[in-house]
């Protein structure tokens, strides 16, 4: 059985199919094609969850995406535990497991549910008002407190294991929304055989047909002529079907995102089947047919499970075979709840009366309820409702007062009118016009290439929106080039219509302080807030909705904005377009971080970069170190050595004999043209026009305004070739600010850019020894001194392969850097490796590195420097064309803070005890008795332990730091002052003796 | 460099191995394979207007002119990057380095054989698994077989090339190609939905 309240005959389900699941621990038996909500209300369970605020008993009020209250956890594992799920279009499987929320301990006895007694305390904006005092316990008390309590869900606290798929699409005509004008739409576009995607966010198409069982087209029953609709567009090639698909974001240029449910209505999804999709489409024409939301009735004790719009239970009587309640009341103020008493009247439920606040409406719904002996109550209003845990009756009293008459009912059906939805219209900075005369916003003015059609457009009436959208269809085709189309209009035999209802609150709904008139259902706004709003002066309708949250909440308002636009309008005694609406944001409903982040998890978050000899150093068991996005060896540790052990004895055999270094990541741009020479003339502070062929400098590069931008080396390879290297994280910066340089200050240049930083594996090669390990590997490079002197390029081959073989130094040592085509990097370094054995060579990290240059006082661009560095200050005027009159830079280096004394200029500090190695980032003083906070004079940039100077080294920015030569500074830190005496930046052979030795 | 140093060079050392990155990884899924490609040789070519016919012929192929194409002939491929730039792309293993040598006219030809590395994306989904991280339209009559473009595939830059209605060859630089080879593989598993 799938609950007592399925109405046998009623619905499109097949009985057959039974599903069971379970709801706070309780077992039920629902239908295939259920969803969570009509499983629930089959079994008669109305009460699913409890409010934001007042913890207030809350039930169905609708039956799709706009549902406010009905929200759940559905949990199928302890890490697939989704909270807010709206019950009204969770798919209900076989062994599906939901829990109410925001309730302890149990939902029908809730101890947060003192918060409704005591609402006087939470009036709108009262988080405001209320916790001003004292001024500490806000962070510590309140906020926490506030937070803890008003929570909504509870977030998963395992890592998702779902996975999440994304794609991206064209087309020429894209349709958002399945229901009658959108299948019309679709079908009028598809048949010029333009590509077409038509997407809805429920798991069958048809829209409003899944109630309007007056509707018929084509013969059919509106429903079923949109099955077959939809059957014959996923026929054809040029169209893309998406159901269960949400289009949530609208942005420039026709560009929609949408998110496609795979899995989440299945039982068992398959490992390979994503649980989510996100589609980014850009459309030459978008059609919007994203239909209407009926509105519900202000009046006290609204929210009652029970009570709901008279769509929702006509949805769940026509599509599900469910019937909401055994005798319902109907509360409306327009003509379609008409249609939903009747629907349940003839399905055998007792309809015990409608009111209707209009006073004398006609019409062939009214004569037809008329004519089935329901009792129908013009002129008058629905005051209250009886009960907590579910509606139990309706007082109704006329209009203008008069005496009151309490009905028995187990729900209420309630109709103020429908709001067209113009949400994705809105987001695509489309202007809403209001209508004065059917009270609503239609779209406007347009701003992009689309159209609305159907009851979002404010068309009424099935004949009317499908003629509107078959044309619309057709002419977005026709738009992007299309033919005429081959096809032929559905016509609508049968249909439904009607008429306007109402704004704002309805009598029941106060004047009175205390009544509980719910305008927004989710974030717990009454009527009496929205005029408590503006009675406290919120004028603008976007205070007015900050104030008192209306509108806020998950489900955006899609029931509450208009209701709240005309009570603060009322209120404030303006017509309502002079208020105004507030502005629609993306996403139209909640959507998942995972279908956001799709493929970007785990190895995909963000690319992993390694040189060709990684495997290598892994194979070595070398620690690495993340630099970017490149995985560089940082040590090489041996036989249980830590990473001082390690990196100490990586710098002593450098010195000692030799050692090899990955230096691959190094930024390299092959500069290319007769006007090369020219360009680095412009680009870096060095001359290089007299460079010969064969010979390399070191370069600097600044921005406009003076300051180091990158440093590194460059070797010409011929007079119009350079081989420029930068620092690793500098490569793709530096090569588009010469980009830059190149297209918008110097076009007239006939010089050309290559990055070529992966096209070459580069093997340094540094110590005494380091010419003795290559040589024997090298064919057609002299490697004499006087043939290769320091600061030279050659190019050759080496272990059979091409290389560019540079002699320099980031060591101090006589050195090499062997540039070799990458594929071939791991075995020309395998080779070296072996030459580098006989000479007792190591491998060396990037710390080892780092400790190597600093010995020598050579910098690093973005670690001894921070973009407020000149040259000068780096100790680096040599290495600026004094006779140079232009260079990007050349201007901002001259500005008179740049030149002006007691700039802070890199100097080197050594501790006063040798075995202290001062911190990076440490602050220096002239004296360390001054009160706290202290004049910093400087600070410390590299700091490390020198094995081979026997001491600790340190490079520090010092405001006037080299006039302070020998002068006794001072690092104050936590546990005690440290003395360091100022020093130069060299501390190992300060004659550089051994860079041929 | 000198004949007889050349030959000397040979005859000294055997030739350093090539390990090219991720050799010769496929997989294989409904709708599409995925194959990391043979090593081929490889430019960067950059040119003025009035270079480009005496270039194509040393080259032996058309530069197109026309953005999102190329042209192909005898195994070598040139695919049009910007308005002064093309790729060539050489799999006969011929070196369209040493052919550009010999043209004097403007132009800027660099060697980048050992940046990029390839995978070849075939089979009817295909177009699907590309554009789970690629946003350009990959429809037949958009993107039709030669069409090429310098563009993006999840976070890194790639270069795509049609190779036929249901083929790609993505290219890309040597250390991204974990992350496109990864990303691709991730791609196959829904593309064929």
């Amino acid at each position: 059985m799938s609950g007592a309240l399925r109405i046998p005959g009623a619905g499109r389900l097949s009985q057959a199919k039974t599903a069971r699941f379970s709801f706070d621990g309780q077992s039920y038996s629902g239908i295939e094609g259920d969803t969570l909500a009509s499983a629930l209300l089959a079994n008669g369970v109305h009460l699913v969850g409890r409010s934001f605020k007042y913890h207030r008993p809350r039930g169905f009020l609708s039956a799709g995406a706009e549902e406010p209250n009905a929200l759940v956890e559905i949990k199928r594992d302890a890490a697939r535990k989704t909270p807010n799920v709206r019950a009204t279009v969770q798919e209900l499987y076989d062994g599906l497991a939901a829990q109410s929320q925001n309730r302890w301990p149990s939902l029908a006895f809730d101890v947060g549910a003192v918060n409704d007694i005591a609402s006087p305390l939470f009036s709108a904006g009262f988080y405001y008002k209320t916790f001003m005092w004292p001024k500490a316990a806000w962070k510590s008390l309140y906020e926490p407190k506030i937070r803890a309590a008003a929570g909504l869900g509870v977030a998963p606290d395992q890592p998702d294991p779902d996975h999440y798929s994304a794609r991206f699409a064209h087309c020429d005509v894209l349709v958002l929304g399945g229901g009658a004008a959108g299948i019309a739409a679709a079908l009028a576009a598809a048949e010029t055989g333009v590509r077409v995607i038509l997407a809805d966010e429920q798991a069958e198409f048809g829209g409003s047909l899944r109630f309007e069982s007056g509707a018929k087209i084509d013969g059919q029953d509106g429903f079923a002529w949109a099955q077959a609709a939809i059957a014959r567009l996923k026929a054809l090639d040029n169209v893309r079907v998406l159901s269960r698909a949400t289009a949530f974001g609208y942005y420039a240029q026709n560009f929609v995102a949408l998110v496609e449910r795979v899995s989440d209505h299945l039982q068992n999804p398959g490992r390979d089947l994503p649980r989510e999709r996100l589609w980014q489409v850009r459309a030459k024409r978008v059609v919007l047919a994203t239909g209407a939301i009926e509105r519900h009735m202000v009046f006290a004790d609204n929210d009652r499970p029970g009570i709901m719009l008279a769509s929702a239970a006509r949805t769940y009587l026509n599509h599900y075979g469910v019937a909401v309640g055994r005798n319902v009341g109907v509360y409306t103020a327009n003509d379609s709840a008409y249609a939903a008493a009747i629907d349940l009247k003839k399905a055998g439920v007792d309809v015990a009366a409608i009111v209707d606040l209009r006073d004398n409406p006609t019409g062939p719904v009214i004569d037809e309820a008329r004519a089935l002996g329901i009792e129908i109550n013009f002129g008058r209003a629905v005051i209250s409702a009886g009960g907590k845990l579910r509606v139990t009756s309706m007082t109704v009293q006329p209009k203008n007062g008069g005496g009151e008459r309490t009905i028995p009912v187990d729900a209420i059906l309630m109709s103020a009118g429908w709001t067209p939805s113009v949400h994705l219209f809105s987001q695509s900075r489309g202007k809403v016009a209001f209508n004065d005369e059917t009270k609503r916003f239609v779209p406007g003015t347009y701003a992009q290439d689309c159209v609305s059609v159907g009851a979002c457009n404010g068309t009424d009436g099935l004949s009317a929106t499908i003629d509107e959208a078959y044309a619309a269809g057709a002419k977005a085709a026709k738009d992007t080039g299309a033919k005429a189309a081959r096809g032929t209009k559905p016509k609508v035999d049968a249909s439904e219509s009607w008429s306007r209802g109402m704004l704002g609150a309805a009598p029941g709904a106060g004047p009175d302080t205390t009544v509980k008139a719910f305008v927004d259902f989710q974030n717990d706004v009454t009527a009496k807030d929205i005029r408590q709003a503006v009675h406290e002066g919120m004028r603008s309708i976007e205070h007015v909705k900050r104030f008192t949250t209306n509108g806020m909440a998950t489900d955006q308002g899609k029931t509450s904005n208009m209701h709240g636009l005309a009570i603060a309008a009322e209120t404030l005694g303006k017509p309502i377009p002079q208020v105004g609406l507030t502005t629609f944001r993306a996403p139209y409903t909640p959507v998942t971080f995972g279908s956001i982040v799709g493929h970007a998890r785990g190895p995909l978050f963000d690319p992993t970069r390694k040189t060709a000899i990684h495997p290598w150093a892994e194979a070595q068991g070398a620690v690495f170190e993340d630099v970017g996005q490149w995985k560089r060896a940082w040590y090489f540790p041996k036989g249980g050595e830590d990473m001082h052990a390690a990196v100490d004895r990586e710098c002593v055999t450098v010195r000692k004999t030799a050692g090899l270094f990955d230096a691959s990541t190094l930024g390299k741009i092959e500069v290319v043209g007769p006007d090369a020479a020219k360009f680095m003339e412009l680009l870096y502070t060095n001359p290089w026009e007299k460079l010969e062929p064969g010979r390399c400098r070191y370069g600097i590069m600044l921005r406009e305004d003076g300051f180091i931008y990158d440093d590194g080396v460059v070797g010409r390879l011929a007079p119009d070739r350079f081989h420029v290297t930068t620092t690793t994280g500098g490569a793709p910066r530096v090569m588009n600010h010469m980009e830059d340089y190149l297209q918008t200050e110097f076009p007239h240049l006939n010089v050309w850019l290559t990055s070529t930083t992966e096209q070459w594996a580069v093997i340094a090669v540094q110590g005494p020894k380091s010419r003795d390990i290559i040589a024997p590997l090298v064919e057609g490079i002299d490697m004499s001194d006087e043939a290769l002197p320091h600061m030279s390029v050659r190019e050759g081959r080496i272990c059979g392969v091409p290389t560019r073989l540079f002699r320099m130094s980031f060591s101090g040592e006589r050195g090499f850097e062997v540039n070799v085509p990458a594929d071939y990097g791991q075995a020309v370094w395998e080779a070296l490796w072996a030459e580098g054995q006989k000479h007792g060579a190591t491998a060396y990290g990037t710390e080892a590195m780092h400790v190597l240059r600093a010995e020598k006082g050579y910098i690093i661009v973005g670690q001894d420097t921070d973009g407020t560095v000149t040259p000068n200050d780096a100790g680096l005027d040599w290495a600026v064309g004094k006779k140079k009159t232009d260079f990007v830079g050349i201007r901002g280096m001259a500005r008179p803070d740049l030149v002006a004394k007691g700039r802070k200029q890199l100097v080197g500090l050594k501790t006063k005890d040798p075995k202290v190695v001062l911190e990076e980032g440490a602050q220096v003083v002239a004296d360390p008795k001054q009160a706290v906070p202290m004049k910093m004079i400087g600070h410390v940039t590299s700091s490390y332990w020198s094995e081979n100077c026997g001491r600790s080294i340190a490079l520090a920015l010092v405001a006037g730091g080299r006039d302070r030569m020998g002068e006794t500074l001072y690092v104050p830190m936590p546990d005690g002052v440290i003395e360091v005496e100022v020093a130069g930046m060299v501390f190992f052979d300060e004659k550089g003796e051994r860079l041929n030795g | 460099m000198a004949k007889t140093a050349t030959r000397k060079t040979v005859a000294a050392a055997p030739s350093a191995e090539r390990r090219a990155a991720l050799a010769g990884q496929e997989l294989s899924a409904t709708g599409v394979r995925l194959a990391v490609l043979p090593p081929a040789e490889r430019i960067s070519l950059r040119a003025p207007e009035a270079s480009v016919a005496a270039l194509a012929k040393a080259l032996g192929v058309t530069l197109p002119r026309k953005p999102k194409t190329s042209a192909s002939k005898a195994g070598r491929t040139a695919l049009w990057l910007g308005p002064d730039e093309w790729l060539i792309i050489d799999e006969a293993g011929k070196d369209p380095l040493a052919d550009c040598a010999e043209v004097t006219a403007l132009h800027s030809a660099v060697g980048i054989s050992h940046r990029n590395i390839a995978i070849s994306v075939t089979g009817p989904a295909a177009a699907a698994a590309v554009n789970s991280g690629c946003p350009q339209d990959l429809s037949l009559d958009a993107f039709p077989m030669g069409a090429a473009s310098r563009t993006i595939l999840g976070k890194v830059e790639i270069v795509l090339l049609r190779t036929a209605e249901d083929a790609f060859r993505v290219e890309c630089w040597r250390s991204f190609s974990d992350y496109v080879f990864t990303f691709l593989s991730e791609a196959t598993r829904d593309a064929a939905a």
